[in-house]
């Protein structure tokens, strides 16, 4: 017989829509992080270390690039004869054929899957946070208390509370009350989007939900277990954790990586990350080389000048090329004399000779201004940038560009340029 | 492809000094992320060879944790796959490999249990890139016993630590010496040979027989005027690591952008077990020009034209030139390192200066100091 004690179910099918262009061919949890990472990294290391061996991920939106990382597990050790890592894309069945419809409603459609481990407990995940957590540890708790549910969770400022779901909890932890983006929040206790279920709990909330549109854990399951009384638990977390959800909190969590001795440290020996790493050789740093507080991952070939950046695999930087403050993603070409300041570069891009980037006055975008904000410029996959443009800050640019698309050879502060069709 | 492969990676060396005291040849880190016998087993790899043996016995431990798992080279297959044979007593033998042959015969099962037609034979030291389906076309073309695929070396090079070759016009070897003081030419035999596997079985027990174990003494040698011996040209990059300065120059060559292209970026790739450390990272202070630096690596101070291995620390306003600096080494502050090789897990204490005179044979520091509380 088949038991596993718990299993993850790891939801990666979310766009992650304020990364703007950077998500516009990949969903969130497979956008590039840390030089060599990807986002979903960090949970799948966080399961195989905390002893999770069978791990269900959900996909849905683009899920090329995640199911081709993923694979059978093998970097994370996940390839495994009973358990390890499965891909769980929605399906067609033979009376209705929908979508996953909401974090809940995907967990829902997947109750087969969990039903073959006979799991005593479900550990329900996000793709889209950085941060290192022994879930062991949280089942301990989670047992100790008896509990039906126990939601991890962190405090916050105050003032962002109304960001998040938030718990209110009795002096044992026990949740006393639930407030879904409250307006006048009554703790600062947000919940992380990490739970652990009594599997037979889960279940008969699933099946009892099953009729809710767009059945969310945070908007049904949660105020629903509340409402029947479940024995809820806040499990507190104070280490790093860091939701990379919008453009600037995924260019800072980047930028904190190259502190001199980083709060949230890769080069820990206990509790490594682990990723598929498909280039091996060392970085080759030239003669005319510049490099000052970086990270830059294997292959690649920097003869040009490097700032206050984190660079991805296989990345060249050309003689003469100055990079300052960016994230440059995995086999991107930055030729001679190019300039960029405060730019988030995708993977495969070409940025050809003295092109300037995030230069001239601020100005707010004029395709989000949500989005691309905070002065920084993106730049989505497979670009191309012809040489001698100038670029100027909340800009966003993707798809194979021309010198007709810059009026000038100037794109203006807040301007964009997609070509692609695809937003 | 119709063959099995061996890698004869059993040798101790004397000449690699202190690096192979605790490590085999073919284990011997090179170009900053690699193990030498990652360059023989990624060609076999992609000369979709199924089945290898590797034959170790000096030092067989770092090896073999090297060879913990067959899927970095895609051996984990169910038809063939990775082998790794260290000598064991069974009730008619109780011998350690005493020499190649001799190895390949106490493995003789394996060619006997095998149905490939032929053999690929290759040293576990060398660095290259070959497609071994081009040889053995070779060999099939010109009806041989035995092919030899032979490297020329510039003229002028010392070859007295090879097997020198002549070559009749039809590329037949005439002769063959073994590490000869005064050598006929500068065409050597780079150990990588092709047999078909009835002959090899044949020579093998013959040899075995008459208690003779060197393949290349006792067969190659013995056999050439009866058996057709073809050398095969190489004509691409070629290198051995089998001594202090030839290992040292090896990693040197990694710096040539031209060599660095070539195994690098251009097709097929070199494959090793992968480690999974964060990327490189350089703190204020970093200096850092034409040089090779690996994952893992945290750079305080400044590298000149030199090569550091995964994890290698350097500490503030250290000055390393022209140095190798093997594995998870730790150079301490205001340390000099100049021509010199930093053995893998070294500690070097910081204020301290290594130098090796340039022209003179790297100086191999083992700096084994306790490290205290340092990651």
């Amino acid at each position: 017989m088949i038991k596993k004690e718990m299993i993850a179910m790891l939801l990666a099918g979310g766009q992650g829509s304020r990364l703007g262009v950077l998500t516009s061919k990949v969903a969130k949890p497979a956008v590039a992080f840390g030089g060599k990472y990807r986002i979903i990294d960090f949970p799948l290391s966080n399961c195989i270390n905390s002893g999770v061996d069978t791990v269900g991920v959900l996909t849905q939106y683009q899920p090329l690039r995640l199911n081709s990382h993923i694979g059978i597990g093998i970097p994370w050790d996940l390839d495994r004869n009973v358990g390890g890592i499965t891909i769980l894309p929605p399906y067609e069945k033979s009376g209705n054929s929908e979508w996953y419809t909401g974090t809940a409603n995907a967990i829902y459609q997947n109750i087969d899957y969990m039903e073959q481990y006979n799991p005593e407990y479900v550990l329900i995940l996000s793709g889209d946070h950085i941060y290192k957590m022994d879930y062991e540890i949280m089942l301990d708790y989670h047992k100790a208390n008896n509990a039906d549910v126990t939601i991890a969770s962190m405090p916050v400022p105050m003032e962002e509370a109304k960001r998040f779901g938030i718990v209110v909890t009795d002096e044992n932890n026990r949740i006393t009350d639930f407030q879904e983006k409250p307006e006048e929040p009554r703790s600062n206790l947000a919940s992380m989007g990490i739970y652990i279920f009594k599997w037979q709990v889960l279940k008969e909330v699933l099946v009892k939900l099953k009729d809710q549109s767009n059945c969310d854990f945070g908007k049904h399951i949660i105020p629903y277990c509340f409402e029947k009384d479940c024995r809820m638990f806040a499990y507190e977390y104070n280490s790093y954790w860091k939701d990379v959800g919008t453009l600037n909190s995924y260019w800072e969590a980047n930028m904190e990586l190259i502190d001199i001795i980083p709060v949230f440290n890769l080069y820990e020996e206990f509790w490594r990350i682990y990723t598929k790493s498909d280039t091996l050789p060392p970085q080759y740093i030239a003669d005319t080389a510049k490099i000052e507080r970086c990270i830059i991952s294997e292959g690649c070939d920097i003869h040009g000048e490097v700032y206050n950046s984190v660079i991805g695999a296989g990345v060249t930087v050309e003689e003469g090329a100055v990079v300052k403050d960016s994230i440059i993603m995995k086999d991107s070409v930055i030729c001679k004399g190019a300039k960029l300041d405060k730019a988030i570069v995708a993977e495969q891009v070409k940025i050809d000779e003295n092109v300037e980037i995030g230069v001239g006055e601020m100005a707010p975008s004029k395709l989000d201004k949500k989005v691309y904000a905070f002065d920084l410029v993106t730049i989505g996959e497979k670009t191309y940038i012809p040489k001698n443009v100038k670029i100027g800050k909340n800009t966003v640019i993707m798809g194979q560009t021309s010198a007709e698309d810059y009026a000038d050879g100037v794109l203006e502060s807040g301007d964009y340029i997609i070509k692609a069709g695809d937003r | 492809m119709r063959a099995i492969g061996i890698i004869l990676a059993g040798g101790n060396n004397k000449k690699m000094k202190e690096l192979s005291n605790k490590r085999a040849i073919a284990a011997m880190p090179i170009a900053g992320s690699y193990r030498a016998v990652d360059f023989t087993l990624s060609n076999m790899s992609n000369s979709h060879i199924q089945k290898v043996a590797v034959l170790t016995q000096y030092n067989a431990k770092s090896l073999n944790e090297h060879l913990s798992s067959s899927k970095w080279w895609d051996f984990g297959r169910k038809q063939g796959g990775l082998y790794v044979f260290t000598p064991s007593i069974t009730a008619d033998n109780g011998y350690w490999y005493r020499g190649t042959a001799d190895s390949i015969w106490q493995n003789i099962g394996f060619l006997k249990s095998s149905h490939e037609p032929y053999v690929v034979i290759a040293p576990g030291d060398g660095v290259y890139k070959l497609d071994y389906n081009k040889v053995l076309e070779y060999h099939i073309a010109k009806r041989a016993d035995i092919t030899v695929v032979c490297k020329d070396l510039p003229a002028g090079t010392d070859v007295s630590r090879f097997g020198v070759v002549t070559m009749n016009e039809d590329s037949r070897i005439m002769n063959f010496e073994e590490k000869p003081m005064t050598a006929q030419s500068n065409t050597i035999s780079t150990g990588i040979y092709i047999v078909r596997r009835r002959q090899l079985i044949e020579l093998i027990e013959k040899c075995a027989e008459e208690e003779r174990f060197d393949f290349v003494n006792d067969i190659l040698i013995r056999y050439k005027g009866i058996k057709k011996i073809y050398g095969y040209k190489l004509d691409s990059y070629w290198s051995n690591i089998s001594t202090v300065d030839a290992y040292y120059q090896t990693q040197m060559d990694f710096l040539k952008e031209n060599v660095r292209d070539y195994f690098f970026k251009q097709y097929p790739d070199v494959y090793s077990k992968v480690d999974d450390l964060p990327p490189a990272k350089y703190n204020p202070g970093a200096q850092v020009k034409n040089s090779l630096i690996s994952s893992g690596c945290i750079i305080n101070g400044q590298i000149e034209n030199s090569v550091l291995f995964k994890k290698v620390y350097i500490g503030n306003n250290c000055v390393i030139k022209n140095s190798v600096i093997l594995n998870n080494a730790y150079i301490g502050d205001n340390t000099v390192i100049e021509n010199c090789i930093v053995e893998s897990r070294g500690t070097v204490r910081a204020n301290t200066s290594y130098i090796t005179e340039p022209g003179q044979t790297p100086r191999i520091v083992l700096d084994k100091n306790e490290r205290m509380g340092m990651m």
